[in-house]
């Protein structure tokens, strides 16, 4: 209940002017967390060690700019093909077809439950295990081949190591982003006479990405910050290896640390930029302020009073 | 054009829906034994009956939201979710998930809780299954739309997300939307039971403009006023079974059976 206070007399009542309760703990507290704060801060710009001169030579040289060229590239395409597999593998999941069910929970136990940097070694030694790819008939005459060395570079390889690694979590929460969505919507659907693929492109999954985009978001962070584990490939390019690279040169680690550090908090505020307008956008339709169903009472009835649809309804009432 | 299916009648319009001894099981729950219904041409028929008599479940299988467990559903003679004819050992063939989403199409069904897109406008509502499944231009399926809105008193309320609409509002959108189709007979599954009592009105204006525009219509409803108005026919049932059929008057003013006595004089 929130009521905008009025002061004006005419209404015919005079509001409470209320005092705050004391609350000395609120007090107390802030001043402890604030030298705290401060303290930090000041050992962070006085501490020498840090060498915040190194920091700003290094910041926007041209090793580091690149990686950071790369690091973003790395983290879209591997978003893109996680994104694009895990909707796939939740579909799947979704299937009254036992084989599609199974391979896609297999998918996920695997590719889940073994961690991301020992994938990313595999995919670089993709190469040794799978030396040749051939198109033909099987057990029958080959027609067409490739050498895997000449298809999958370093930096491919990464891109499936971490798109395929990520496309498990994914599928978890894309799964239940469509399960999120009221069956009542594609009985409705269905009763117009669509069909399923339809059903899920055009009403089932635009519903789902409210639920889906903020995690979506969370797992783009972590894919930044996952991308530096690519020297495992190896691939060399990326912000991580580019500081580490300048770090052994000059026997300095700390600042080129914080360089890389400073990289990766600039992206991610960009990032959450973008995550703010994606749930805007696949909000339309939704009350902003019933973040989980979108329609209960109270401010679903606030936007029908916005929307001033109700009081000059233009169909007459009828008599019964 | 309403008819009442007098027997004596001469000429008497062809049969939309045929029900034929159609039962449903869910597990051990046997919630339709041997339901008979037939509803011809510009026909209203109101099922009526206590909640868990099985009245939806019927309503459901006309389009296929349910699959009877025995008997057969005919939309204008054609068999529904089923080839025609038997195969030599028996057996029915099913239709191929298309032909049955092509059955559905024509057939609008309005549902007790409306089922609105959310993230589509009322407009966008109303067009997306024309476009979707029709195949139809956007420009010509949005003309439609409007005036099927404007049919429902709704054109200024075109570009209005559900969520910004009243109850009656949302399910005058959610008929627009199924009349988009134009459809042969339209299903409404309890359309008022979900509104605020002052929006009831406004939604059964609608239906009755419906029926009078000759629409064949089945209707779930605890409605007696909406049912002795309108309807042609009205079909009593308890469960799982239909118990008394007839004439508003007769149903509904001369009930038979005890039962029906007692749920009249527990809705009227």
């Amino acid at each position: 209940m929130s009521t905008t206070q009025t002061h004006s007399p005419s209404q015919g009542f005079t509001p409470i002017r209320a005092r705050a309760a004391s609350r000395p703990g609120t007090w107390i507290s802030a001043v402890v967390v604030a030298v705290l704060a401060l303290g930090l801060i000041w050992f962070l710009v006085t501490n020498p060690v840090l060498e915040w001169g190194t920091v700003a030579t290094y910041l926007l040289d041209v090793k580091v700019v690149q990686g950071v060229g790369w690091t973003l590239l790395l983290t879209a395409a591997s978003m893109v093909l996680g994104t694009a597999v895990a909707l796939t593998a939740a579909i799947m999941r979704r299937s009254d077809n036992p084989v599609l069910r199974g391979v896609s929970w297999a998918y996920i136990f695997v590719f889940r439950g073994i961690p991301v940097y020992t994938q990313l070694v595999f995919w670089g030694l993709f190469t040794v295990i799978v030396p040749k790819l051939v198109i033909g008939v099987p057990f029958g005459p080959e027609l067409l081949s490739f050498s895997t060395r000449d298809l999958l570079t370093a930096f491919w390889a990464a891109v499936i190591g971490l798109g395929l690694n990520e496309g498990a979590y994914l599928a978890e929460i894309i799964r239940s982003g469509l399960n999120s969505v009221d069956r009542g919507q594609s009985e409705a659907s269905k009763a117009l006479g669509m069909s399923t693929g339809t059903i899920l492109r055009r009403i089932i999954v635009p519903q789902a990405m409210r639920v889906i985009v903020p995690p979506l978001g969370n797992e783009t962070i972590g894919m930044l910050k996952t991308t530096s584990l690519v020297l495992a490939v190896p691939f060399t390019l990326d912000l991580t290896f580019a500081t580490n690279g300048i770090a052994n040169k000059l026997f300095t680690p700390i600042p080129l640390l914080i360089v890389a550090a400073l990289w990766y908090l600039a992206i991610t505020s960009v990032l959450m930029v973008g995550q703010h307008y994606l749930e805007k956008h696949f909000g339309r339709g939704f009350d902003a302020r019933t973040p989980t169903t979108g329609r209960g009472g109270r401010s679903r009835q606030a936007a029908v009073n916005r929307a001033g649809t109700t009081p000059h309804d233009p169909l007459p009432e009828v008599e019964l | 054009m309403t008819q009442t299916p007098e027997s004596s009648a001469p000429v008497r319009p062809r049969a939309v829906i045929e029900v034929e001894a159609v039962h449903k099981t869910f597990g051990d729950l046997h919630v339709l034994k041997s339901c008979e219904l037939t509803v011809r041409a510009g026909e209203v028929a109101v099922l009526v009956g206590p909640s868990g008599s099985g009245k939806s479940t019927l309503l459901r299988c006309l389009n296929q939201l349910e699959e009877p467990s025995a008997g057969r559903v005919l939309i204008d003679g054609e068999v529904q979710g089923y080839q025609p004819d038997p195969l030599p050992d028996g057996r029915w063939q099913k239709l191929a998930s298309a032909q049955i989403a092509a059955q559905r199409s024509r057939i609008g069904m309005v549902f007790q809780r409306f089922h609105l897109f959310p993230h589509l406008t009322a407009l966008g509502n109303v067009m997306e299954a024309p476009v979707q499944v029709r195949g139809l231009p956007r420009a010509a399926a949005e003309k439609k739309a409007r005036a099927h809105l404007e049919r429902v008193g709704l054109a200024d309320r075109a570009d209005h997300y559900p969520s910004e609409l009243s109850g009656g509002q949302q399910q005058r959108v959610a008929i627009a939307r199924a009349l988009a189709m134009d459809p042969e007979l339209m299903l409404f599954d309890e359309p008022t039971s979900a509104l605020d009592p002052e929006l009831v009105s406004e939604v059964l204006a609608v239906l009755k403009d419906l029926a009078a525009d000759g629409m064949t219509m089945v209707v779930v409803t605890h409605e007696m006023n909406f049912a002795r108005e309108v309807a042609d026919q009205v079909v009593f049932m308890d469960e799982g079974r239909i118990l008394e059929r007839g004439t508003p008057e007769q149903v509904i003013d001369h009930p038979g059976s005890e039962r029906l006595q007692g749920f009249l004089a527990s809705v009227l």
